[in-house]
């Protein structure tokens, strides 16, 4: 049967190789080939967040109840978010850090707002494996650093919410945000 | 695929025999789990694991099925419906806290199950094959007891989910994306819990089929025994039904009074009570502990604290993880001694056991919070652990000296109850 074939299939003669029914059967069965990655492709992609998840408004903070060494969490895209009013002694243990000894090195200036470095704005994310830190709420664990302390696997943050201790790989992060007003922030 | 005196399956009745040239299902089983599959007959009580595995995945299987019945996947009403199920549905207490403490049975026993194929080396030629896909199982396994802890929506499961898909998000550069395609948001939400839920519902099925090859590769060399030593004739064989399906009868009833005694005098025993509170995004419980059965790997993760030249501490604590249990997969190679059994290997024997230790013990820091000394405890236990199957076993391998092998299992078994004469006449009784 073969030998039939490949006399009768040959496309043109003296054109060794390739028959015109090895053409055939390639390109066939790639085509389905193609067929099959693109079915895979949004099947794949039904598993990313939908329109709505992704149509989250920005968040706006009224500021005018926090006192200096408070702090309030709020929620940003579903994820907490901490926002926190520095006193002069926690923005001079940050400025006394030399930010080349940091795991992530960023100074307080570069993590807050001209001229307005008392407020401090992070997600209230630990970078490690996305617990919630301690040291928002009144009373709670602040960590040796004075700043923040996830409970998970014992990361601790300083008073500019960089990482200093424990296994998270980078600071608390400052998600993007502008002053509406001197009491109110918009964030996202 | 069995040996040559394996008994023959002859039905008689003619029902029987037409079935059997349609499709015959029946000799299928009679071949695997029934008189056509001879045995060795020296098996101990470890050998029951196996089976008592599969039992435990059944009693999984009725029970989820019975509870995805009064289940709501909604991160809305996915709490209540559980505290309904609990309390208003008709012996709805029963088949959750079976289902809670049915996932903890099946992982003590399949626990016992790889304890018995490492101290035996089951592991070894020619039955790696049957090993690896253990592997799979067990990978599997993890994977759904995972994603069902993360179905009652309590805080335990919105933070267990959080932290082990925050594993992903270690990656570099493709981490975060990944977290959040996994997710389906940038936190778990309704999303996740949909998507945990069909795949929990999916994942006892792929279980189910990666068992049946499981248990076709062992069946070509056959199972393995407690000497060691190959199946040489008809003398060292006994056929599984009646011999073993009575064993394994014993080992089961023994299996389900465990079973029983915590399903009902202790059923939150092995839970945590912060589960019983409905899952808050903005309020990590203060100890974020997994289910017990992923204490030792949870304490390996936790063991990295500090970066090592340009790699930071969390994926160093991720790669290891992955790699306690990738590792085993390299297992039948890297234990070269051509002796299975523990029993005959002096020095196998005394590391073996330091290793059973060291795993207990990194079970404990695993469920210990995150402090000292339990993370130093940790790190020695994880190097350790790593350094037994990289170091400390291939070089066993190489220059141990073994204790005399019996010349055949009927041997081992006379020799152990005081008959030296007869090796060659048992056989056994019909």
């Amino acid at each position: 049967m073969a030998s039939v074939e490949h006399t009768d299939s040959t496309g043109l003669p003296g054109e060794d190789g390739v028959r015109r029914r090895d053409f055939i059967n390639i390109a066939a069965v790639s085509f389905a080939g193609v067929g099959a990655v693109a079915v895979v492709l949004p099947l794949i992609d039904q598993m990313n967040p939908s329109a709505d998840v992704l149509a989250m408004a920005s968040t706006e903070v009224d500021l005018s109840a926090i006192q200096p060494g408070q702090a309030i969490k709020t929620t940003f895209r579903s994820q907490p978010l901490f926002v926190r009013q520095l006193t002069e002694k926690e923005i001079a243990e940050a400025d006394k850090v030399d930010p080349s000894t940091l795991r992530d090195p960023q100074t307080l200036e570069e993590r807050t707002v001209d001229g307005k470095k008392q407020w401090l704005v992070t997600m209230g994310v630990c970078t490690h494996l996305g617990c919630v830190p301690l040291g928002a709420g009144e009373g709670e664990n602040k960590g040796e650093y004075g700043g923040y302390f996830c409970p998970c696997h014992g990361s601790s943050y300083d008073t500019a919410a960089r990482i200093r201790k424990g296994p998270a790989p980078t600071n608390l992060e400052v998600p993007k945000f502008s002053f509406t007003s001197d009491t109110a922030i918009l964030v996202g | 695929m069995s040996f040559p005196w394996a008994e023959q399956y002859t039905p008689k009745n003619p029902v029987m025999v037409w079935i059997d040239e349609k499709l015959p299902l029946p000799r299928l089983a009679y071949n695997a789990v029934g008189a056509g599959y001879p045995v060795p007959r020296n098996l101990n009580y470890f050998w029951n694991f196996g089976v008592l595995a599969g039992l435990a995945l059944m009693i999984q299987i009725i029970t989820g099925v019975v509870l995805a019945m009064h289940y709501g996947a909604n991160d809305l009403v996915a709490f209540s419906t559980v505290e309904q199920t609990m309390r208003d549905v008709n012996a709805g207490w029963l088949m959750r806290y079976a289902h809670a403490n049915g996932a903890s049975f099946f992982f003590i026993v399949v626990y016992l199950h790889i304890f018995r194929g490492l101290y035996f080396g089951s592991y070894k030629a020619p039955r790696e094959m049957v090993w690896l896909l253990g592997l799979v199982i067990f990978l599997l396994m993890m994977a759904t007891a995972f994603m069902g802890y993360v179905l009652p929506w309590g805080q335990m499961s919105y933070w267990g989910a959080k932290v082990i898909t925050g594993l992903f998000g270690a990656i570099p550069v493709v981490g975060e994306p990944i977290q959040t395609w996994l997710l389906g948001g940038f936190a778990p939400g309704n999303a996740s819990l949909n998507r945990f839920f069909s795949l929990h519902f999916l994942l006892p099925f792929v279980i189910a089929g990666v068992i049946i090859l499981h248990i076709w590769a062992l069946h070509i060399p056959g199972s393995s025994n407690p000497t060691g030593v190959e199946v040489k004739g008809p003398q060292d064989t006994v056929p599984f039904h009646p011999y073993y399906t009575a064993k394994d009868g014993f080992g089961a009833g023994i299996f389900l009074i465990a079973f029983c005694t915590l399903l009902f005098f202790a059923p939150n025993f092995l839970g945590h009570p912060d589960n019983y509170i409905e899952a808050n995004p903005l309020s990590t419980p203060a100890h974020i502990v997994p289910e017990w059965y992923f204490w030792p790997f949870y304490a390996i993760l936790r063991a990295f604290t500090v970066d090592f030249f340009f790699v930071p501490a969390k994926l160093l604590g991720v790669l290891a993880m992955f790699a306690s249990i990738l590792l085993l997969f390299f297992l039948p190679w890297l234990d070269t001694s051509p002796v299975r059994s523990g029993k005959y290997r002096p020095t196998f024997n005394k590391f073996f056991w330091i290793l059973i230790l060291d795993v207990l013990i990194l079970g404990y820091c695993g469920g210990a919070p995150a402090e000292e000394p339990f993370v130093m405890i940790s790190q020695v236990a994880s190097a350790y652990y790593f350094a037994h199957f990289l170091i400390i076993l291939p070089l066993i391998s190489r220059f141990e000296k073994p204790l005399p092998l019996p010349g055949s299992i009927t041997e081992a078994v006379l020799a152990k109850y005081g008959k030296t004469d007869g090796a060659t006449v048992a056989v056994p009784a019909e």
